[in-house]
C-alpha cells in the first residue's frame, strides 16, 4: 500500500521477475546479448539513485526481490511472469522453481503465472495440463518472438495456439499475458503486429488478454485492436519507466491510452528487475499531465488507484482492503466497446 | 568551372537517403552510420543498431538499402556495408555480400518479399505527417475539425511539416498538386466528415507510437555505444581525389 496525501492506493505489480542471466548459465552468445539488452534498458531509463551494478543485475535471488517488491517497493501484491528463453539460458532465463517456491511461501503477497510453447504440440498441452494443476495457474505469459529449434517466433492465431488457448479455458486459466517481440516469422511481416491478438480476442471471450508494454512499438495498432475487444488490456511495463526520461512522451502515451482502452483496461507493472516499483509508484502517483497537452484530460486519483492495482486485483480475484475500494468496483467493464469506439 | 564536392560528403549524402523505415528518419541522424573508410579499393560502411535483438528485417532493409545507395555514386569502386553487434550480423553481413536478396539471405524464414513491410511502414509514416500538420493547421483557429475534409495542400503554411508531408505522400504515391486533399488514406481515399474526428486520433496514436520510438532507439543506442555524439568515423586514404 502506498499513501500519499491521504491517498491510499492498493498496488498490484503485474509483472515481476527472478531471473538468472549469469554466464554460469548461458548457453550461448545469445543469452549474453540478451541481458545486455536489458540492462541497457535499465541503465537508459532508470534514475541515477536507483542503478544496479551489472553483477547484480544478472542475479539478485529471492531475498532482495521481497526487499525491492514489498519491503520497500510499496507493493501489496506481484504477478509473475515467466520468461523462459530456453534456447539462450541452461535453467531458463527466468527462474520457475525459485519464483514458483516463492509464491507457495507468501500466498498472499505472490501469483505465479507460467509460460508455454505452442510449438512443443501434444506434449506441451500434457505439461500444461500438470502445471496447471500443481501451480494452481490463473494465467499464462506468452512470449510470440521465443526462438525454438529453427523457428524464431508464432502467431496466436496458428491452429496449435488455438488448442492451447482452448486448454487454458478448459484449467480455468483466463488471463493470457502477451509479449510482442521482434523476429517473428516469416520476417516479411512485422513482428510486433498485434492482429493476431485481434483474431483470438474475438474468438475466445471467455480469455482476457494482457499485451504487454500496451504493445510497444506499435502502441496505434495495439490501441485500435483494444478498442474494438471488450477483452484486451494493456500493460504497462516497459512504457512506465519513460516518467523520468520523457515524461511529455509518457504523458502522450497515457493520454491515448485513457482515450483509447480506458481506466478499466490499464494494468502497472515495474517488469521487476528492469526496474524497481518504488520510484515508479511514487512518481505515477505525483504524475501530471503537463498544462500545455490540452488534448489530454488530467489523470484523476481514481484512474490512478485502478491502473496501480485496482484493475489488476479484478483480473485475479485478489482480495482488496475496504478502505482501499473505490465507491464502484474498479475492472467492471460492462460495455461492449471502449472508450475510444463511443467517441465516434 | 564545377564546385568539387568531396567523395566523403558524396557517400555521406548517399547514405542520409536511408531511412530506418520504423522511425522514419535517416540512418546518419539516427546515429547508426558507424564509420566509413574510403581507400583505393572503395567504401567499407559498418552500421549498428540500439539493441543485438533489433528486428532482423528493419536491419536487412537498412543494410541493402545503404549498399543500394552508395552504388549510385559514381567511381566509388567496391562497396561494402556491414552490419554490427547484431544476433543476426553473420546472416547478413554475407547476404548482402554475395549479393543474395532478401530471401537468399534468411532462406526458410523469409517467404516473399519485404516490400509489403515497407509499404506498411510508409502508411505509417504518412498518416504522422498528416496529424502534425492538421494539428498546427487547427491550433492556428482558422479551421475546424469538422472543416479539415477540405483543407487542402495549398492552404498548408510553407515549412518543414509541409515540406515533409509532401515527401510521405511521393512514397506512397499520392499526389503533391497544390489542391489535393489533405486528409486522405495512403490510397488516396477522402476521410469522411463523420469520420474525421476518430481518424485523426489514430493518426495522433501513430505519431506518438513513431516518436516514441525514435525517443527509445536513440536513448538505447547511446546508452549501449556510451556516445550521444551521432557522427560516425569517416577515413578517407585514398591516393587519388
Amino acid at each position: 500500500m502506498y499513501e500519499k496525501d491521504g491517498e491510499k492506493y492498493f498496488v498490484v505489480d503485474g509483472h515481476v521477475h527472478i531471473w538468472d542471466a549469469r554466464e554460469s548459465n548461458q548457453k550461448n552468445i545469445h543469452g549474453k546479448q540478451f541481458i545486455d539488452c536489458f540492462y541497457d534498458y535499465h541503465k537508459n531509463l532508470s534514475p541515477e539513485e536507483v542503478l544496479w551494478d551489472y553483477d547484480t543485475y544478472t542475479y539478485y535471488g529471492a531475498e532482495r526481490f521481497m526487499k525491492d517488491i514489498f519491503q520497500e517497493g510499496h507493493v501489496d501484491h506481484a504477478i509473475f511472469q515467466a520468461t523462459l528463453l530456453s534456447e539462450f539460458y541452461k535453467t531458463g532465463f527466468g527462474q520457475t522453481e525459485e519464483a514458483f517456491g516463492l509464491t507457495r511461501q507468501h500466498p498472499d503477497k505472490l501469483t505465479y503465472n507460467h509460460a508455454y510453447d505452442p510449438r512443443n504440440g501434444e506434449a506441451g498441452l500434457d505439461q500444461l495440463r500438470r502445471d496447471a494443476e500443481r501451480m494452481n495457474l490463473k494465467g499464462v505469459k506468452l512470449y510470440t518472438a521465443e526462438w525454438h529449434g529453427d523457428s524464431r517466433g508464432y502467431k496466436l492465431d496458428d491452429p496449435w495456439s488455438r488448442r492451447y488457448l482452448e486448454e487454458c479455458l478448459a484449467l480455468g486459466i483466463k488471463n493470457i499475458h502477451v509479449h510482442k517481440g521482434p523476429t517473428i516469422r516469416p520476417l516479411d511481416r512485422d513482428a510486433f503486429d498485434v492482429a493476431d491478438v485481434d483474431k483470438v480476442a474475438t474468438d475466445y471471450l471467455d480469455l482476457n488478454f494482457i499485451v504487454e508494454h500496451v504493445g510497444l512499438p506499435r502502441l496505434e495498432d495495439f490501441c485500435w485492436i483494444a478498442t474494438q475487444e471488450s477483452n484486451v488490456y494493456g500493460g504497462l511495463a516497459v512504457a512506465i519507466p519513460f516518467m523520468h526520461t520523457r515524461p511529455r512522451y509518457f504523458a502522450q502515451i497515457i493520454g491515448e491510452l485513457l482515450y483509447w482502452l480506458g481506466e478499466d483496461k490499464i494494468l502497472f507493472g515495474s517488469d521487476y528487475a528492469l526496474w524497481t516499483p518504488k520510484w515508479l509508484i511514487e512518481r505515477f502517483v505525483d504524475f501530471r499531465i503537463p498544462e500545455d497537452m490540452p488534448e489530454y484530460p488530467a489523470i484523476t486519483t481514481a484512474q490512478k488507484k485502478k491502473i496501480l492495482g485496482l484493475n489488476a486485483a479484478a483480473l485475479y480475484d485478489i482480495e482488496v482492503p475496504r478502505e482501499l475500494r473505490l465507491p464502484t468496483e474498479a475492472g467492471d467493464t460492462g460495455e461492449e466497446v471502449a472508450a475510444g469506439a463511443v467517441a465516434r | 568551372m564545377t564546385t568539387a564536392v568531396s567523395v566523403e560528403a558524396e557517400v555521406f549524402a548517399a547514405l542520409a537517403t536511408v531511412l530506418d523505415p520504423e522511425l522514419d528518419q535517416p540512418v546518419t541522424e539516427l546515429g547508426f552510420v558507424r564509420s566509413v573508410a574510403i581507400d583505393d579499393q572503395g567504401v567499407e560502411v559498418h552500421l549498428r543498431l540500439p539493441t543485438s535483438f533489433c528486428a532482423p528485417n528493419f536491419a536487412y532493409l537498412m543494410v541493402s538499402d545503404a549498399h543500394d545507395a552508395l552504388s549510385t555514386v559514381p567511381g566509388l569502386g567496391r562497396i561494402r556495408v556491414l552490419l554490427d553487434d547484431h544476433h543476426d550480423s553473420d546472416k547478413i553481413n554475407r547476404g548482402i555480400a554475395a549479393g543474395a536478396g532478401y530471401t537468399g539471405t534468411f532462406g526458410v524464414e523469409a517467404e516473399d518479399s519485404l516490400d509489403e513491410l515497407r509499404r506498411t511502414f510508409r502508411r505509417k509514416a504518412h498518416l504522422a505527417a498528416v496529424e502534425r500538420c492538421c494539428r498546427t493547421v487547427l491550433a492556428g483557429g482558422a479551421w475546424t475539425l469538422e472543416e479539415l475534409p477540405l483543407l487542402e495542400l495549398f492552404d498548408l503554411p510553407e515549412g518543414s511539416l509541409k515540406s515533409a508531408l509532401l515527401r510521405r505522400r511521393e512514397a506512397v504515391g499520392l499526389p503533391t498538386g497544390a489542391h489535393a486533399r489533405v486528409l486522405v488514406d495512403h490510397d488516396g481515399t477522402a476521410v469522411a466528415k463523420a469520420d474525421s474526428a476518430l481518424w485523426l486520433r489514430l493518426a495522433a496514436a501513430t505519431r506518438v507510437s513513431i516518436e516514441g520510438n525514435a525517443h527509445f532507439c536513440r536513448g538505447l543506442l547511446a546508452t549501449r555505444y556510451g556516445d550521444a555524439d551521432a557522427a560516425p568515423l569517416i577515413t578517407n586514404t585514398r591516393s587519388r581525389p
